[in-house]
């Protein structure tokens, strides 16, 4: 007989589970336990043991999807009707025709022996006390009931967060239509509902934000190092893409003969005062950033659409692109303007050393103002950084390449390489964006330029 | 060419270790019977406590050790196929929980955490009351007098003041009976774990505090929690310590044998360190890779404890065939017996709610069941007609 594996609530309370990998086909035999899938919860990457023994006769979902909780994913052909082995165990209840408890640790709602979310019969009103056989006289409160006060009518069934986003809708839930399991009222039911009805633009946006969490990972062609949205940073990007999709891009380019911050490089590195720190020239180009910073602290600011507001930073937190094993994050360095070059050299070590390890903690990689991506390592000169959201700007440096260059009137072999800034048209203008690159590249093609800026 | 960030600097070092970090170290006072590629080696104090076991008893101790293991990924697997809410793994930690338990007697009793289901095992609890609470069928799986080993405690630590509360009670009844409370490295941090050891200590209380160091008290590495040894923290309470490898069955056996003697005879409290491993998540929930190394993994796994003994029963010649062969069976039976006992269980009644609230009959819980009863029958559904009879 054909037997379906839905899929369970693998945390504590999870309610969706994105499948990254089957490891059986359609045909194959497995056996109880055997491997059947990869699958990243918001908590973990878990792999699914298979609970019958049997024969795959169909994948009801694709790798990359996304499932709710209770969908069936995987089919097979069980021979007899044991795939749950019962020899040794207590006799199956009759009455429950029982399913796995799919999501938190509730009972499932099903035709068993639970009232539980039945609606009570309230409409006729239950016939008078009277015929209760008291239990205990002497105490037993006066049960009569109140005339019924107007049979109070079931809140459409729907969860917390959905109550919320159509609050934030102005959504009556009544008028709503649920689609999900016993009529519950779903976030799509919301969103289709505000879809077709006639609402303020305001609120029009709002769940068009909502909806833009689903899809805006699919334009990968402008991103660089984009990777899957998924588990943890699928919530995160979410949270982020509500509050930053609207956040207008431009991006510029500047390459610049970067030889003499090279050659300062190297004196650093010679000199007593930097023994023992491990100059880089990403430590010099952030030095630079955060110099020109001064100059145009429009890129050190936050669009607060909530309260119409920009926010101007009078700190700035570096946020720096860094790749480890769990894909890309961006801790910050806090109050990195207010380091010195030695100060700053040694957090960008210990910021990467952490995330090199994988033990970046959140508080690291929260709250940063302004970011820049190394692109270089990978020995890519230039591209369109994408702003980590909610910051202004992001300055992805490109590799250092010995290229022919104009040099004093001739050409020369130098040291060059490509600045590409992202900034938020809304918070930056041309002007300041344009000033603020330039003084980047100043600064990296003559070292000296900082005693004019400072 | 840039230096890659995040490659730069080869001759990383890690920061200070605390000792629990290093092992195998010179400093190392690690009573150790059996090394990780399986030799018997000979220690001149604990060897006399584990001179009375048998080449049988040792094929018995890996039997146990084989068959926990396997109740424990049976147990994740149904968690992973939605039968389970929840799961602790114990992976990792089969031979400190069998080594300790197998020193017990059946008049002793244990106090455990929630990760000790190798230890009911061993209590002779049945396997699928120890799976009750993780499929939220009940909110405690067994009666702890029918095998002297209470339920699991779900508050980190909570467990070693009712142990202590226990061996307090021995003495007074004058038994020679001991208590045993196992818990993590984490439980160490928390006010119960020291207060039940400064009683412990005052009454000299036949009590056994066993603590599993894993390494991991979820994602706090043990370094973070205490800057000296854990087995080292027992002296400050006049309690002796002793640190054990928790990954040796032997060692674990003789530690927790000469810590019963000690009890039973007058002596008081003793503590134990085993120095063991989470090889698994914290629980089925939990993702280790998030907050810890796989290299560490690595190292530990190196240190298997069931590859152990496994290497000591072939360095002697008693990993025969028919061992296997048997030790296999059992681990499969008790696999079947564990799924059929979890897929089959039969859900809670809706009354069910009333059965364990007191010992003894009480007007007042008969009163609210009475109209919990009728309430449910207010539904005016057949089925809650059923349960109103079941109440009766």
């Amino acid at each position: 007989m054909i037997k379906e594996f839905r899929l369970p609530d693998l945390g504590e309370g999870l309610t969706e589970s994105e499948i990254l990998s089957w490891k059986v086909a359609v045909g194959d035999t497995v056996a109880l336990n055997q491997v059947i899938a990869e699958v990243e919860t918001a908590k973990a990457v878990v792999e699914l043991p298979s609970p019958f023994a049997g024969v795959i006769t169909a994948l009801h979902e694709q790798p990359g999807t996304v499932v709710e909780v209770g969908k069936p994913i995987v089919s097979f052909e069980v021979e007899g009707d044991d795939g749950a082995p019962s020899a040794g165990g207590p006799a199956p209840v009759e009455t429950a025709k029982r399913e796995p408890n799919l999501v938190g640790y509730g009972a499932v709602v099903e035709g068993s022996g639970r009232p539980a979310r039945r609606a009570r019969t309230f409409a006729a009103p239950v016939e008078p006390v009277e015929t209760r056989a008291p239990v205990a006289p002497a105490v037993e409160p006066v049960e009569t009931r109140a005339p019924a006060p107007a049979p109070a009518a079931e809140r459409p069934r729907s969860t917390p967060p959905v109550r919320k986003l159509a609050k934030d809708l102005g959504v009556e839930l009544t008028a709503v239509t649920g689609t999900g399991a016993g009529g519950l009222i779903t976030r799509d039911d919301v969103r289709n509902f505000v879809g077709g009805g006639d609402l303020p633009t305001a609120a029009r946006a709002l769940a068009g934000a909502e909806a833009a969490g689903s899809t805006v990972s699919a334009t990968p062609e402008q991103r660089e190092t984009r990777t899957p949205i998924k588990g943890v940073r699928k919530l995160t990007a979410a949270a982020m893409v509500s509050s930053a999709f609207t956040a207008p891009h431009a991006s510029e380019f500047l390459t610049v003969d970067v030889t003499p911050t090279m050659e300062l490089l190297a004196r650093l590195k010679a000199g007593r005062a930097f023994e023992g720190f491990k100059l880089t020239p990403l430590t010099l180009v952030a030095k630079a950033l955060l110099i020109a910073l001064r100059r145009q602290p429009s890129l050190n600011s936050r669009w607060d659409d909530a309260n119409q507001e920009i926010v101007q930073y009078n700190y700035v937190n570096l946020g720096i692109a860094a790749a480890t094993p769990r894909g890309l994050t961006v801790p910050n360095i806090k109050d990195a303007h207010s380091m010195s070059l030695a100060e700053l050299s040694a957090a960008l070590t210990a910021l990467t050393e952490t995330a090199r390890a994988g033990k970046t903690s959140p508080a690291e990689l929260s709250g940063g103002t302004i970011s820049i991506t190394n692109i270089g390592v990978f020995g890519i000169d230039a591209g369109t950084p994408i702003l980590n959201p909610g910051e202004a700007a992001i300055l992805a440096m490109g590799a250092v390449r010995k290229m022919p260059w104009e040099y004093k009137d001739e050409v020369a072999l130098r040291q060059v390489m490509t600045l590409s800034l992202s900034f938020d048209h809304r918070l930056v203008d041309g002007e300041q964006g344009s000033r603020f690159l330039a003084d980047i590249g100043a600064i990296l093609a003559d070292p000296g330029m900082v005693l004019a800026m400072v | 060419m840039f230096t890659d960030e995040l490659g730069q600097g080869g001759n990383v070092t890690d920061g200070p270790d605390n000792s629990a970090g290093h092992h195998g170290g010179a400093r190392e006072n690690l009573v150790q019977l059996i090394t990780p590629g399986g030799e018997r080696v000979s220690h001149p104090q604990y060897d006399a406590w584990v001179r009375d076991v048998s080449d049988e008893q040792l094929g018995s101790l890996y039997e146990d050790l084989v068959v926990i293991r396997r109740i424990d990924t049976e147990a994740t697997a149904l968690q992973r196929q939605g039968e389970l809410g929840l799961w602790p793994p114990l992976l990792g930690q089969e031979a400190a929980q069998i080594g300790s338990a197998r020193a017990l007697r059946d008049d002793d009793f244990v106090f455990s955490s929630y990760r000790e289901n190798g230890v009911a095992y061993c209590r002779g609890v049945d396997l699928s009351d120890i799976l009750k609470v993780w499929r939220g069928n009940a909110s405690a799986g067994w009666d702890p007098y029918t095998v002297n080993m209470a339920t699991p405690q779900i508050i980190i630590g909570a467990q070693t003041l009712h142990a202590t509360g226990y061996a307090m009670g021995i003495q007074n009844d004058g038994a020679d009976s001991v208590a045993i409370t196992y818990f993590g490295d984490g439980a160490t941090s928390e006010g119960d774990v020291n207060e039940a050891m400064v009683f412990a200590a005052s009454f000299q209380s036949p009590v056994i505090f066993f603590c599993q160091n894993n390494h991991w008290a979820i994602s706090e590495p043990v370094r973070l929690q205490s800057h000296i040894r854990i087995a080292d923290r027992a002296a400050g309470f006049g309690i002796p310590g002793i640190r054990v490898d928790g990954n040796d069955v032997l060692a674990v056996m003789a530690a927790t044998r000469e810590a019963l003697e000690r009890a039973r005879h007058g002596g008081g409290p003793t503590f134990i360190e085993a120095v063991t491993y989470r090889m698994g998540p914290h629980t089925t929930a939990d993702d280790p890779t998030r907050y810890r190394d796989a290299n560490e993994l690595e190292d530990w796994a190196a240190k298997d404890p069931i590859a152990r003994i496994k290497g000591l029963l072939e360095r002697k010649g008693l990993l025969t065939e028919q061992l296997e062969a048997r030790v296999a069976a059992k681990a499969d039976a008790v696999a079947r017996e564990v799924r059929a006992g979890c897929i089959n269980m039969p859900d809670p009644q809706p009354l069910d709610i009333f059965k364990h609230v007191y010992s003894t009959p009480n007007s007042w819980l008969d009163r609210q069941e009475d109209h919990y009863s009728r309430y449910l029958a207010s539904f005016g559904d057949p089925a809650g007609a059923n349960s109103e009879e079941g109440a009766r």
